[in-house]
């Protein structure tokens, strides 16, 4: 599911202040940079606006973000729509009792991990990211939901790489993402 | 200068702030009673309240820039920035950030540090806040103020949710206000 696809107006927007920064982390990635859309206040808006009209009223209780750029997006659309924000980040940044989930990356394996007791059994949860690529991440994360007993009732994103599959590994649950870009 | 003492006091808001952090002993290191924004986060009122307090003051103070510490300045700043207009403009660890940046070395306890902004985030003349979730030394801070006004930029407060109590009365971190909620907890 998309925005892109709905063409809600506000789109094309959205899509215009995300700037792509060739050759970075490393060559050969181009990379997608929400920080320009941050730097305008309608777009960003919009954003978020985009977000909580889809997942207000649907009783979601939980909006978790993955560290860092998730943090930038989760926590407003988790005010408006009356969740708790939940963190999930990299290794030793969350203090106290923590369950870990490892995933793959292209080269190594990374870990996510989230704070023991920050989710109950049964409810309902979003989880939120700048992009997809792969999926491998935003599948880490709802491991963790769900071994918390939560319910993943959908992934959104600001951006899919849709070239990248990401969406098939997200074990059946649906993404919505506001642009596309291949 | 604390919330409780400028325009505040016995506002029942800032004690359910406080009593929503939680302390966790001996993080990172040994010693370090760890102030744990995390659980404010789970707590839908108080953490609306801690955004809505900072937006009241900042409102109609002709701001249009909002720059916010990664990560934990991630959680408070951009809210702070739609509810007011603001553009947001991450400040990040090295590496972090695409393209051209500058940058601006710190000092910790032990070693370096160092926080990087775009170029062209921050125009000449705009008035600006910082935000994080808790100010120590004031190390970070000071390194944000100075990457603020190498562009130009004034900053006109920094803002957090939990401070030191050296920090009460007057006290300017680089010449610039600090406008603080509570204090940690034991």
């Amino acid at each position: 599911m998309s925005a892109f696809r709905d063409q809600d107006p506000r789109i094309h927007g959205i899509q215009t202040k995300i700037r792509v920064v060739p050759d970075f982390p490393r060559e050969g990635i181009m990379f997608q940079d929400i920080t320009t859309l941050l730097l305008d206040p309608k777009a960003f808006k919009d954003t978020i606006d985009l977000f909580v009209e889809r997942y207000k009223g649907k009783n979601i209780s939980v909006v978790a973000g993955i560290e860092a750029r998730g943090f930038i997006f989760g926590p407003p659309i988790a005010l408006a729509i009356g969740a708790k924000f939940v963190p999930l980040r990299k290794p030793k940044k969350l203090p106290g009792e923590v369950i870990k989930e490892e995933y793959v990356l292209e080269y190594g394996s990374d870990c996510l991990e989230m704070h023991v007791g920050a989710v109950s059994a049964g409810e309902r949860a979003l989880v939120v990211d700048d992009l997809i690529a792969t999926g491998g991440t935003l599948r880490a994360a709802m491991n963790l939901l769900e071994r918390a007993g939560a319910e993943v009732v959908e992934c959104a994103c600001v951006i899919e790489l849709p070239d990248l599959k990401g969406r098939e590994r997200l074990n059946g649950k649906p993404l919505y993402v506001l642009v596309e870009s291949h | 200068m604390f919330a409780g003492e400028h325009g505040l006091q016995g506002d029942p808001r800032l004690k359910a702030i406080s009593d929503a952090i939680r302390v966790v002993p001996h993080f990172p290191k040994s010693g370090i009673m760890f102030q744990d924004i995390t659980t404010l986060l789970l707590d839908h009122k108080a953490y609306k309240d801690t955004l809505d307090i900072f937006v009241d003051r900042y409102r109609d103070m002709g701001i249009s820039v909002v720059a916010g510490v990664e990560a934990r300045g991630f959680l408070f700043g951009p809210s702070i920035a739609l509810a007011i207009g603001a553009k947001f403009v991450p400040l990040s660890k090295p590496s972090k950030l695409p393209g051209e940046v500058i940058s601006e070395e710190y000092v910790l306890e032990y070693g370096n540090d160092c926080l990087e902004m775009h170029v062209g985030a921050v125009k000449h003349g705009e008035r600006a806040i910082i935000i994080d979730d808790l100010v120590a030394t004031g190390g970070t801070l000071s390194a944000a103020i100075r990457l603020l006004e190498r562009v130009g930029a004034e900053v006109v407060e920094c803002a957090c949710v939990i401070g030191l109590p050296e920090f009460k009365g007057q006290f300017r971190l680089n010449g610039k206000p600090l406008y603080i909620l509570v204090e940690p907890r034991q």
